[in-house]
């Protein structure tokens, strides 16, 4: 290790993979848990109350859908009551009346609520779930009448990159203060659908200027973050903040990763919480060490002068593409291999075009995953 | 339709206060104060902690320039414009409500 190992600031909690959405860019592996896998009650709020020892600071409540786990306030209030920052993460479809004003009342601090498309039609089919827009606007009502901050997170591809504009003005209508406008990142779900829903690199540099100009003309109205797609980009993101660095997730079977797509690396073994203490696992888990500061990395990170700033970039994207986890991100321009992000997204295009009536969405479900082979 | 918000300027007459999504809290892993914000946390220089604490919602900016050049022994016209390029900032980010 080149640094001394910190203690976590940020985690991520799925803590169900159940949702009532199907979208086709999905985080969650492509093997989803059923409810029976999930941890109880007990055990998340043991997990929180250990996270809160090793000084997380801060949790994001997701899933799937979190909101459908019966206890959610009960495990918001667990995290409050350890001066835990809470963040829920939420589709915001089918939330019983009064649920979100409980939330709140529990010592939620935030929600983040997604929104598929900006007109009605681009949600609703982009989540397969007919009326799901209108839903999604009632559920930031109520977050704002609860008192509740609000983001809105509107997931980018070919099939909403134009209604950026519109995102921008849904979003202040909505009296949010932040807007997430993210690209998809081509793992998991959105790996697998990867040729229906890459973006032109014409569209992805129009939507860059539209949000830089709406960030300069907003500033202080409201927070506009951008996460441009890393198959158009000339440097990695500092994937995570750095492997196992200040954050990881766990899994709704209590199973603890450095990243959501973690487990598509062959080598790595991960452990669940139960059979290790949480910080047993942050400290001396072998797949967290994998990776951690600079020594694993080979040319050309070894010697970048941003190693320190990107650690690499992602490392499954490394195993994706470069077929090799140690290796450098290949959205680096630096990398050997650089040249076959742009091969790829010119192939990806071209079976996009090929295929004008558009090929069907591999739909996010359980059973969808033995249709892919 | 509700009215749109509005970016806020700094005066000597605004009251900053934090807004409900930001929270100054000790942390005892780290012994330091963190400022926590959705997706952020920060971790405030002294001075910065002073400005943040002393924003109250019934404190002008004129009363907080006062306060902190008398306990830092400072001229008021620099202590001045220090604080409202903060808060400006801060306000445009919306961690501080003005």
């Amino acid at each position: 290790m080149s640094e001394p190992l910190l203690p976590p600031i940020g985690m991520l909690a799925e803590l169900t993979h159940r949702c009532p959405l199907q979208c086709p860019y999905c985080s969650n592996p492509l093997e989803l848990l059923k409810a029976d896998r999930e941890l109880d009650t007990q055990t998340w709020l043991d997990l929180f109350s250990q996270a809160a020892d090793l000084g997380v600071l801060q949790v994001h409540l997701s899933g799937g859908e979190p909101t459908l786990r019966r206890d959610l306030g009960q495990l918001i209030a667990g995290l409050s009551a350890r001066g835990v920052y809470t963040n829920l993460i939420t589709a915001g479809i089918n939330i019983a009346e009064g649920r979100i004003a409980a939330f709140a009342e529990a010592g939620l601090d935030h929600l983040q609520l997604s929104f598929q498309g900006a007109r009605p039609a681009t949600t609703d089919r982009i989540g397969n779930h007919s009326g799901s827009h209108e839903k999604k606007l009632e559920t930031a009502r109520r977050a704002r009448a609860a008192g509740l901050p609000l983001t809105i997170n509107a997931p980018i591809h070919c099939h909403n990159i134009e209604e950026v504009p519109e995102f921008i003005d849904l979003a202040l209508s909505l009296d949010a203060e932040r807007l997430e406008i993210a690209n998809v990142q081509y793992a998991g779900w959105a790996l697998a659908n990867r040729n229906t829903l890459m973006p032109e690199r014409a569209a992805v540099e129009r939507q860059a200027e539209i949000v830089a100009a709406a960030q300069a003309r907003l500033a202080g109205v409201i927070n506009i973050d951008f996460v441009p797609p890393d198959y158009f980009a000339v440097y990695p993101k500092p994937c995570m903040g750095g492997w196992a660095r200040d954050a990881f997730m766990v899994t709704p079977d209590g199973t603890v990763l450095p990243c959501h797509a973690a487990q598509t690396i062959p080598a790595l073994r991960f452990e669940r919480f139960g059979e290790r203490s949480l910080a047993e696992i942050w400290t001396d888990s072998p797949a967290f060490n994998a990776f951690r500061g600079t020594e694993w990395m080979q040319e050309p990170c070894r010697s970048c002068e941003r190693r320190e700033f990107d650690w690499g970039g992602c490392r499954c994207q490394a195993m994706a593409i470069a077929g090799d986890a140690a290796a450098t991100d290949p959205v680096c321009i630096k990398s050997p291999i650089h040249a076959r992000m742009g091969m790829l997204t010119d192939e990806t295009r071209r079976a996009a075009a090929d295929n004008a009536a558009g090929e069907p969405f591999i739909y996010r479900r359980i059973r969808a995953v033995a249709e892919l082979g | 339709m509700m009215a749109l918000r509005e970016r806020a300027i700094v005066s000597l007459q605004s009251m900053p206060s934090l807004p409900r999504h930001v929270r100054i809290q000790y942390d005892p892993v780290r012994q330091a104060f963190a400022v926590l914000s959705p997706e952020r946390v920060f971790w405030p220089n002294d001075i910065s902690l002073d400005i943040l604490r002393r924003c109250d919602g019934r404190s002008t900016v004129g009363y907080i320039i006062a306060g902190l050049a008398a306990d830092y022994d400072a001229e008021q016209k620099a202590v001045a414009a220090d604080v409202i390029a903060f808060l400006q900032e801060w306000s445009d980010k919306l961690l501080v409500k003005l």
